[in-house]
């Protein structure tokens, strides 16, 4: 039988980087996810799997941590919040163009700013719209449990290096606190040097041999024809992924006039929201949108011909909706309920608001 | 005597080595960059390490070596080539792994980086190449820029009241335990150049003996930005850099 622990979020992170095989973990400390190296730190992969762990100096070496250890075709991550993810976002930018795969959790706190250590989902817009310069994109996952926090670091990295692009797990200052049972998957060991050097030593820095010349890793091409011709290939690999990726959760969607959508800790809520109103005899359902970028919008357009409204449930000012709204296209009114900078509503707050916007 | 009467091998007494491509660099006439980049190929070849060796390259006129040493490269963001150098390092332990920095990434914008790798004593080479300009963005004043020092950001000369003074930092780098090895060299003429290869090749050594950081700066020209010819350039060199950042090793344990 599986063995099964009660964790936090952040603990789980740290316990599925060993487990699924990670060889490094660079970070730096930063409330809410400071646990994922201080458990890191207690368990001591080093001596078990052989894998690093690393206090950096900051969020900036770390990232760049990460782009030294992904350049060795190695599995490395970090974790921070908030803040800590902003000062990431130029290494994420030069490793999405030198096309280089690792794993970012983002504990998303309340800001703009330092904010608060509340729970919040205002980095929506930063995680999949970008957040550094340039035309990229990142694979961003939402785990809504603890289970998904410990299940989507094997699902991140598998991610990241099917096409070698960075991939975040964004969840918040709630899911990374909060405690539930987690069933330890069976652990994948590391790949070897000589395994790496097979599988990734057409493009990895593991040392010259001499069949080929050396190999480079870049995000730089100054002539702007050849630069055009990268960022061209990356967007067909971002179209490959909408494609292929999208995942998601439907909630009572089948026989649904409405629907809720949410992500991640606003989705559990609505879980709840959705059984008010069907309490009520208002058929409600829930779209959790699991990939983020991608994000599921083939998923809403193929509901539009049954639904009468649309309400995007967000932790923030209202970021998601705009994707919701993009996929309706008009189709269908969308409205937007959220609470903003660490405070959190409830189910019935949720049902309030759309019963308001929808005159139910 | 025809010139091919004497390109013959048993008439070789010095030959380019195999770890350099045959790409022309696109360094100016004069520039140390590229003597540093023969010695570093040389080292690795003499040591046998061609297939051993990561190199993490700068933002600046460097960032093309790799076009130039025949290794596996990475390209590292503005400032940041100690901290890709030290997880290569430790998820290679057995690699050598150098950060080839000039003087506003090492010195200014990467700061940080350079203090914390080798404060925790990373094994790994770090070349610093001191021109005290900036030479890919045309010629502005970089931390280790002379006072009175013309620069496109400093027209009438660097004044410690407006820029601040100009930054010792291998001073400051051999002062931290993680380092075992921080010297400053030359390569200006036939016996500077002998002896910048001495020190690379230690500090290499250094990195498979486990010893700390080895660190070695290259006060260097930049005869575009100086704006002036070669050999002019390194006379100025010698009577103006040398007397701020005097030559010889600093450290060595």
């Amino acid at each position: 039988m599986a063995e099964k622990l009660l964790k936090k979020g952040n603990e789980a992170i740290a316990l599925a980087a060993i487990r699924y095989g990670a060889d490094g973990y660079f970070g730096y400390p930063i409330t809410p996810q400071s646990e994922v190296m201080e458990t890191l730190m207690e368990e001591m992969p080093w001596e078990t799997t052989g894998m690093v762990v690393l206090q950096a100096e900051s969020e900036t070496s770390s990232i760049n941590m990460l782009y030294g250890g992904a350049c060795c075709g190695k599995k490395v991550m970090t974790s921070s919040s908030s803040p800590g993810i902003s000062l990431m976002c130029e290494g994420l930018s030069y490793m999405a163009g030198a096309e280089l795969p690792c794993l970012v959790v983002n504990v998303i706190r309340g800001g703009p700013g330092l904010g608060t250590i509340q729970p919040s989902q205002g980095d929506y817009f930063q995680a999949v719209k970008g957040g550094g310069h340039g035309d990229y994109k990142i694979i961003v996952l939402a785990p809504a449990s603890v289970q998904e926090m410990y299940d989507f670091v094997g699902l991140g990295f598998d991610l990241a290096f099917k096409y070698r692009i960075p991939t975040m797990i964004l969840s918040d200052g709630a899911i990374g606190q909060m405690m539930e049972k987690v069933e330890l998957r069976p652990p994948v060991k590391r790949l070897t040097d000589q395994e790496i050097n097979q599988k990734y030593g057409h493009w990895a820095t593991v040392g010259k041999p001499a069949t080929r010349n050396g190999n480079f890793i870049s995000s730089l091409s100054l002539a702007a024809s050849e630069m055009e011709a990268i960022n061209l290939r990356l967007q067909k690999k971002y179209r490959t992924i909408e494609e292929n990726e999208i995942r998601f959760e439907k909630l009572m969607c089948d026989d649904a006039d409405y629907i809720l959508v949410a992500f991640g800790s606003s989705s559990r809520i609505c879980e709840s929201t959705v059984e008010i109103a069907r309490e009520k005899g208002i058929r409600l359902g829930l779209l959790r949108p699991i990939t983020l970028f991608p994000f599921p919008t083939p998923v809403i357009q193929e509901m539009l011909p049954q639904l009468k409204g649309i309400m995007s449930v967000e932790l923030n000012s209202g970021q998601m909706v705009e994707d919701v709204k993009l996929a309706a296209n008009g189709a269908v009114p969308v409205e937007f309920y959220g609470r903003m900078g660490g405070s959190i509503f409830s189910p019935e707050e949720v049902f309030k608001a759309f019963a308001e916007k929808f005159n139910l | 005597m025809d010139i091919n009467e004497i390109i013959k091998p048993e008439n070789l007494v010095y030959g380019k080595s195999k770890v350099l491509t045959d790409t022309v660099m696109h360094y100016c006439p004069g520039c140390s960059h590229g003597v540093v980049h023969k010695l570093l190929a040389e080292v690795i070849e003499e040591m046998d390490i061609q297939d051993k060796t990561i190199g993490i390259s700068p933002v600046g006129c460097a960032v093309f070596a790799y076009k130039y040493i025949n290794i596996d490269w990475q390209q590292a963001a503005h400032g940041r080539a100690p901290a890709l150098a030290t997880a290569t390092k430790r998820l290679y332990p057995d690699k050598y792994v150098f950060a080839y920095q000039g003087d506003g990434d090492l010195a200014s914008i990467g700061t940080a980086e350079i203090i914390h790798a080798c404060n925790r004593g990373e094994n790994i080479v770090v070349i610093f190449i001191n021109n005290a300009i900036y030479g890919m963005t045309g010629g502005q004043m970089a931390p280790t820029t002379l006072l009175g020092m013309k620069t496109a950001t400093t027209p009438y000369g660097r004044k410690a009241e407006l820029n601040g003074y100009p930054l010792k930092i291998t001073e400051l780098i051999a002062q931290l335990e993680g380092t075992c090895y921080v010297t400053r060299q030359s390569v200006q003429n036939p016996g500077s150049v002998r002896k910048a290869k001495k020190a690379l090749r230690k500090a290499f050594e250094n990195s498979a003996q486990k010893k700390g950081t080895s660190f070695v700066e290259i006060v260097a020209t930049c005869n575009s930005n100086w704006k002036m010819p070669p050999i002019k350039a390194n006379k100025w060199m010698e009577e103006n850099m040398f007397p701020f950042y005097p030559l010889g090793d600093i450290k060595d344990r």
